[in-house]
């Protein structure tokens, strides 16, 4: 238990730690004002106005229109060529139509909490995954390359417990920032959906649907801090967790699919490591393939393959579980110089 | 007397696909009583931060046997390593964390009492610079930093590999007077180094190691004994007799070193036979001493790393000793 509460006391003292806090914290804070901005309450005088804007054109519009159509019909009195200029029977068949001018069209924009909060989840979950990935990586890759793992170990001489207690300081420190941070981000979208937009229709289905979102993105975020501790741990230095990363990001989103295009692979984005962190907040990823579009028939049908969130907790859990016995079983088995 | 570090027939190899195979540790032996101030000297790469590495459990071993205080390592490495102190060669430390922060954290690690942090500070002479970043830290301080992280614990066993490394005067001659403090309150310490003048004034006794072997063992004085026995300086009447000498006396087995104006014997057991060798030859000897050796010249012969003027000596030529060479007593 002191091991562990060392730990913590470590993490927290260090400066990559307190910087990328501070980062964090204020990327998250920027987002949300610069977001509070582009969004507009729909008062019945913002309606009202929009409404009028709409009926406006569209009375213009049936102005312009019967201004033509008499234009034409004088001109074709006078025995000239009308269809050129104004189209055939003088346009009479292109009347304007009141559900061209939709008042919705002349709404400014309203941030509507149910349907979009799910998407700030995400923009929430990769930050704070960001965030514990360079920090679980720098905590444990520092460690070995300065030479506190060593001076640790001499007075802990249980390998695996240390190793261990670290990851578990730095998990409990991603899990404590993700739920405590998390409920600030939901409450300042509340903020802003309550006073600037919408948060009608929030039933207690979209509340516990919010909640298991909440709940993919937290882990979303451990796993991401774990790979990245143990990735720093298996090289020994910061810097390979880092490498790493950067290596499956270019042979993912490059390399796979520059090959699955190569070689025609259907659906090749089933390859590619994005459509899982997709699917994992959105519950599914829906890829499509556009070649077996038949435009002659009508309106394309492409045919589809759904990547399901339970496929993408397969795919991160392997990657996890990988990562982690790796490095605890080098940690078990390499000298430590 | 009991041991409070025992070694028998230690092995280390290293394998690397390029450089073959590197015996750093081969079949290696060692003991220190309870109480001792222990040196262990070798030649650059003869194996001494390998030994101490391993017996910390950070490396394993290939073959031997190790126990400390009684109980067999590394099995039982969690049990004593609360009451062994140690540093490694020249430890590094999380740069950006001050000195009290990193003892701090380590006596945290450790359930030990905040003010024992202090304490140490105190002893190794960083009260007042313990707030700041052990990056701005001079080489001798982050060394004394060093020896308080091993002192921390109190220990029984306390194991320094080259502490004196970067350490100035004052701070040797304080490092020397620490140890004898700590020893006379019963802490046993194992002290490797290359300063070998201060070996000879802290330590009771000595292991020495070449290429991953012992190559002598004991008590400081049995050691410069068993090798200063033999030495003697012999100084003839007429100089002119010394080439027939010298071969009067190599032809009877002693070891012979021609000097300008005398001769410098080794493997001696009686002067009296030098003498009666001479006689016989009818040459006087006019001085016949037995010479004093000093512990850095007894290692130097020991370990055959004696420079030898016109040539550069390479690491790993050293002293090699048969496995059984150094079965009993001290000096091989
Ligand atoms: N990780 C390693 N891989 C390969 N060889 C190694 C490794 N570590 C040490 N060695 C070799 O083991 C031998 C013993 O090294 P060691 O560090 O124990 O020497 P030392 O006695 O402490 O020397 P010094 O007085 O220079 O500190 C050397 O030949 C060294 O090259
Ligand atoms: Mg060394």
């Amino acid at each position: 238990m002191s091991l562990f509460v060392t730990e913590l006391r470590r993490l927290g003292k260090r400066r990559v730690t307190r910087l990328m806090l501070v980062l964090l914290v204020l990327g998250l804070a920027t987002v949300a004002t610069a977001f509070s901005f582009s969004s507009e309450k729909l008062s019945p005088v913002v309606v009202a106005e929009a409404e009028a804007k709409a009926n406006n054109d569209y009375q213009s519009a049936m102005t312009d229109w019967k201004r033509n159509v008499a234009e034409c019909e004088a001109a074709q009195a006078r025995g000239e060529k009308t269809e050129e200029r104004y189209g055939p029977n003088c346009g009479k068949d292109y009347q304007p139509q009141p559900d061209m001018f939709e008042a919705k069209w002349y709404l400014p924009y309203q941030f509507d909490f149910r349907a979009e909060f799910p998407m700030f989840i995400a923009v929430f979950a990769a930050s704070v995954a960001l965030f514990g990935f360079i920090v679980g990586a720098s905590f444990v890759g520092a460690e070995w390359n300065t030479g506190g793992m060593m001076n640790l170990l001499l007075w802990r001489p249980k390998r695996l417990t240390v190793l261990g207690t670290k990851l578990a300081a730095l998990l409990t420190t991603v899990f404590g920032l993700t739920v405590v941070l998390g409920a600030l981000w939901t409450a300042a979208f509340w903020l802003i959906a309550g006073q600037r937009g919408s948060t009608a229709k929030m039933t207690a289905g979209v509340w516990q649907s919010i909640g298991l979102d909440g709940l993919r993105a937290l882990g979303m975020t451990l796993l991401v801090a774990a790979v990245g501790f143990a990735l720093a741990s298996l090289g020994r230095h910061t810097a390979m967790a880092l490498g790493a990363a950067v290596g499956i990001f270019a042979v993912s989103e490059i390399g796979i699919r520059i090959a699955v295009a190569v070689l025609g692979v259907q659906f090749g984005d089933r390859y590619v490591l994005s459509t899982y962190a997709q699917s994992w907040f959105l519950k599914q990823a829906e890829l499509f393939d556009y070649d077996t579009c038949q435009f002659s028939q009508g309106a394309c049908e492409p045919a589809t393959y759904v990547v399901t969130w339970q496929q993408s907790a397969v795919v991160f859990g392997v990657a996890l579980v990988g990562a982690v016995v790796a490095a605890f079983w080098t940690m078990r088995r390499r000298d430590i110089a | 007397m009991s041991a409070v570090l025992e070694i028998e027939g230690l092995r280390k190899t290293y394998r690397s696909r390029k450089r073959g195979v590197r015996h750093a540790l081969d079949g290696f032996d060692m003991r220190v009583e309870a109480g001792q101030v222990h040196g262990f000297l070798g030649p650059n790469g003869s194996g001494k931060t390998t030994t101490l590495r391993t017996l910390l459990g950070l490396i394993k071993p290939n073959g031997g046997r190790m126990a400390i205080l009684g109980q067999e390592l590394p099995h039982a490495l969690p049990a004593v390593a609360g009451q062994v102190g140690a540093i490694v060669e020249s430890p590094q430390f999380f740069p950006h964390f001050s000195a009290r922060d990193t003892l701090g954290l380590l006596a945290q690690a450790g359930e030990l009492p905040k003010q024992r942090v202090d304490e140490v500070l105190e002893l190794v002479g960083l009260r007042d610079r313990a707030g700041e970043r052990v990056k701005t830290y001079s080489l001798g301080m982050k060394q004394r930093l060093a020896v308080a992280s091993a002192l921390l614990k109190n220990p029984k066993l306390l194991i320094l590999d080259e502490p004196a490394n970067g350490l100035d005067p004052g701070g040797i001659r304080e490092m020397r007077g620490l140890m004898r403090e700590l020893s006379e309150a019963g802490m046993t310490v194992v002290l490797s180094s290359h300063i070998l003048g201060e070996i000879q004034l802290i330590c009771d006794s000595v292991t020495i190691i070449s290429l991953g072997r012992r190559v002598a063992f004991g008590p400081v004085d049995q050691v410069l004994a068993a090798h200063s026995q033999g030495a003697v300086r012999v100084r003839l009447e007429a100089v002119d007799d010394l080439p027939q000498a010298a071969d009067a006396l190599s032809r009877a087995g002693v070891g012979v070193t021609a000097e300008p104006d005398h001769l410098m014997l080794s493997g001696v057991d009686k002067p009296a036979t030098v003498s009666r060798l001479l006689a016989e030859q009818g040459l006087y000897v006019s001085e016949l001493t037995p010479v004093a050796v000093d512990l850095e010249s007894v290692f130097l012969e020991l370990t055959a790393t004696a420079p030898v003027p016109g040539q550069h000596r390479q690491v790993d030529q050293s002293a090699k000793v048969d496995q059984t060479g150094t079965a009993g007593g001290w000096g091989a």
